[in-house]
């Protein structure tokens, strides 16, 4: 092992490991950012490791750009792909991961959209309650102090307008964006099918908060916010940074090490662009790589001792993924809908959560604010140009609508993680493989999603020109369940206190110890186990 | 319908250049004939530039000269080779009217710039910054100008977005219902 400051990598930054720190996290992601800067706040030595590169807040408009203008491929936004993003899949359905991950400092939320809602009780007592799935060893009265402070630390904007959600008793930190001029052209439909709509908490600042401006409207949230009004996960990064914590880029974890009594982890062996391999040793390790490198990152940890990955004793690191499914429809009104004005959506239903069943899942339904083209995207791809592009543009956009449904999938021990060694990354070693396919119940969800969809539509006098449903549905990007968390040993691999049960000082805080997904997007209980995780790793330092 | 400098000001700050150095200042950096080994002097560039964009814009834009000059001024400086590659790419436009119309592009008459363009397939060609001739023409000078146009506020308005995508044109205009 090399000393600090002993080598500078090409770009001038120190990348060797500091002296035994208290604490050492792997991803800066949003999970890895929060439990670091809860940790750096009460004075613990931390260093984190991240994969990916610091990106600079001043390219944002460029990468923007690129998002819009034909010419770079989608991934191009936040330079993925290549060697590094390698993997492959043996499931039914493709699974194209590197759509569904940034690597870098502030993780996937450097792309994602930022809605963030609160898991249902519904979702931690889902085989008590419906006799499938099963049921988290935790319930949404334990983490319901921590989504209030998961809210505050993102800053969220919404409204205590929703009939359907869990109680709460905080109001959101920001007012609830206002209902775009499209929602209430959905309401007097939905009013007429009897279908309520309420408003839809953005991690997106309606007002100035923690330092950083209102939202200006660019309209392209996703894949990136110039303005910074969106949340993502380098403002607790920063924040982190300016407590102390140590955060290295460019440092991908090639494997954790332990100890001889194999109960405990030395050390994370990291690699540096220079080509050489570090350690950083730590009494506390925290695992915050995604849902997908998690899992990953413990299969390549493998050892004489655990031949089968390291705290994989259950057997169970990598299996029960889970995604969200996507089901919409959409067409044309005869009158003007005002969309992409904005990026982000103000009105959904979860009108239809509870009514889950053994048969039919929890689904959401989403009122969008961006159905149809964008004018300039169909300019920049055209084949006119002057008044003929113009006449064009005039006619294609305009009077578009669409909805958006998200469903849950059930955890199947067959839906997975592994490792592929027949591919290997820039650094030799075996590529995830994902492994995923649809069950009946999830497919009997987008259905009913659709059902539904079409009756609003149709009330509203759209001619419904697309359709996405069981049969060519995609997902939303949100990997759950590859680590799960339990009481029993042999059933789960972390604990409720997200440590891992065979590890010691190894925490797990991530969506990859989601036992049930739910149907609602993920950020935001991953930002309250995240300070969850904060606490039990605190209370044992 | 008239573009207006503040048009060209807004579309450059959505790109990320500080307009701080105003209109004329900017206009006088494309003045400079930068060391970029492209045989292109600058007056030429903007004559080609403009020649262009009264092809690809609609007829009833007025201000142009302004807004191009402007916009694609600031643009090209604010950015590492990417005027460079603009110049490049207008070089080129110019080389092939010399080669297969005998005459210099801007000497073409309008409807003849227009078939220009066409014969070197930048209409239909998919654009790429490192492609073909026709393929970087489109990406480096006709969207280059689209871009312009339709992210700035006056080329919303053509459209009948009140704020287009790649503007910050704020939180009001999505809720408004149309006027
Ligand atoms: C297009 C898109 C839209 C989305 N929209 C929403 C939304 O609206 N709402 C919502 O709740 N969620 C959304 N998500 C999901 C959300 O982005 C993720 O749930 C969230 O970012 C996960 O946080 P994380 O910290 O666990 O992982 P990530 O954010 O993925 O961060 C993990 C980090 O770990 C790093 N890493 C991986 N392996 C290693 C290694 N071996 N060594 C070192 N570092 C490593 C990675 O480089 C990465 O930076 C969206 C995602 C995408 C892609
Ligand atoms: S609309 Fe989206 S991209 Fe634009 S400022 Fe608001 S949050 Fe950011």
């Amino acid at each position: 092992m090399s000393g600090r400051g002993e080598s500078a990598g090409a770009d001038g930054i120190d990348r060797t490991p500091s002296e035994r720190v208290d604490v050492c996290a792997v991803g800066a992601g949003p999970a890895g950012a929060l439990v670091a800067h809860r940790l750096a706040d009460a004075g613990y030595d931390l260093v984190v490791l991240e994969a990916g590169e610091r990106f600079d807040p001043a390219d944002r408009l460029e990468r923007m750009e690129r998002s819009i203008r034909p010419g770079h491929d989608h991934l191009d936004v936040w330079d993925m792909g290549g060697e590094r993003d390698a993997y492959s899949n043996g499931g039914e359905m493709f699974y194209p991961l590197n759509s569904a991950r940034v690597k870098g400092v502030g993780g996937s939320t450097n792309h994602w959209q930022g809605m963030v809602m609160r898991l249902h009780e519904l979702d931690f007592e889902l085989e008590s309650r419906t006799g499938v799935g099963a049921d988290w060893p935790v319930g949404y009265g334990d983490l319901r102090p921590y989504y209030a402070e998961a809210e505050r630390e993102l800053g969220v904007a919404g409204a205590d307008d929703n009939p359907f959600a869990p109680p709460r008793e905080e109001p959101f930190p920001m007012p609830a964006f206002r209902p775009s001029h499209s929602d209430s052209l959905f309401a007097d439909a939905c009013e007429g099918v009897g279908v309520a709509m309420h408003s839809v908490p953005n991690a997106r600042n309606s007002e100035p908060y923690d330092g950083r401006g209102e939202c200006v409207g660019y309209g392209t949230c996703k894949p990136v916010c110039p303005s910074g009004a969106k949340y993502s996960a380098d403002v607790h990064v920063r924040k982190a940074e300016s407590e102390g914590a140590r955060v290295i880029d460019r440092a991908p974890v090639q494997r954790l090490v332990h100890g001889d009594a194999g109960n405990r982890v030395d050390a994370a062996v990291y690699a540096t662009p220079d080509g050489r391999e570090h350690r950083q040793e730590a009494r506390q390790f925290v695992l915050a790589a995604g849902g997908v490198e998690t899992p990953r990152l413990l299969l390549l940890s493998e050892s004489e001792r655990y031949p089968d990955g390291l705290a994989n004793s259950s057997g169970l690191v990598g299996r029960y993924f889970m995604d969200h499914l996507f089901a919409g429809m959409g067409g044309t009104l005869d009158e003007p809908t005002r969309q992409n004005h904005v990026g982000f959506i103000t009105s959904e239903s979860h009108q239809f959560y509870d009514d889950a069943d053994a048969e039919v899942g929890s689904f959401k339904l989403e009122f969008l604010n961006y159905a149809g083209p964008s004018p300039v995207g169909t300019a920049l791809s055209a084949d006119e140009w002057g008044d003929d592009l113009l006449d064009d543009l005039r006619g294609s956009y305009g009077n578009h609508v669409g909805m958006g449904a998200l469903a849950g999938q059930l955890p199947r021990e067959e839906n997975r993680v592994t490792l592929d060694p027949t591919t290997t990354d820039d650094h030799g070693n075996p590529v995830p493989r994902i492994h995923w396919s649809l069950d009946e119940r999830t497919r009997n969800t987008l259905e009913r999603a659709n059902e539904i969809q079409r009756e609003i539509l149709t009330e509203l006098g759209v001619d419904v020109e697309w359709t996405v449903g069981p049969d060519d549905t995609g997902p939303a990007f949100h990997h759950m369940g590859t680590t799960r968390m339990g009481t029993d040993p042999d059933e789960s691999v972390v604990n409720p206190r997200l440590r891992t049960h065979d590890l010691a000082n190894l925490w797990i805080p991530s969506s990859s110890v989601f036992v049930t997904g739910g149907a609602l997007n993920p950020t935001l209980t991953i930002a309250a186990l995240a300070l969850k995780a904060a606490d039990h790793v605190e209370a044992k330092l | 319908m008239e573009l207006t400098r503040r048009d060209a000001l807004a579309a450059l700050a959505s790109g990320g250049v500080v307009a701080g150095v105003g209109a004329a200042g900017l206009r006088q950096s494309l003045a400079d004939a930068p060391d970029d080994g492209v045989d292109l002097p600058p007056e030429r560039e903007r004559g080609l530039l403009l020649a262009v964009a009264r092809v690809v814009y609609p007829s009833e834009l007025d201000g142009v000269r302004e807004f191009v000059e402007t916009y694609v001024a600031g643009r090209a400086d604010a950015r590492d080779g990417y005027r460079a590659a603009m110049r490049d790419a207008l070089a080129t436009v110019d080389d092939r009217a010399r080669a297969w119309r005998d005459e210099e592009f801007l000497a073409l008459a309008p409807d003849d710039r227009e078939t220009h363009l066409r014969e070197l397939g930048v209409d239909t060609a998919d654009p790429d910054p490192e492609g073909t001739d026709a393929e970087r023409i489109r990406y480096y000078v006709v969207n280059e100008l689209l871009y312009a146009l339709y992210t700035s506020p006056a080329g919303g308005e053509l459209v009948g977005i009140g704020n287009p995508q790649g503007h910050p044109g704020g939180t009001d205009s999505y809720q408004r219902g149309p006027r």
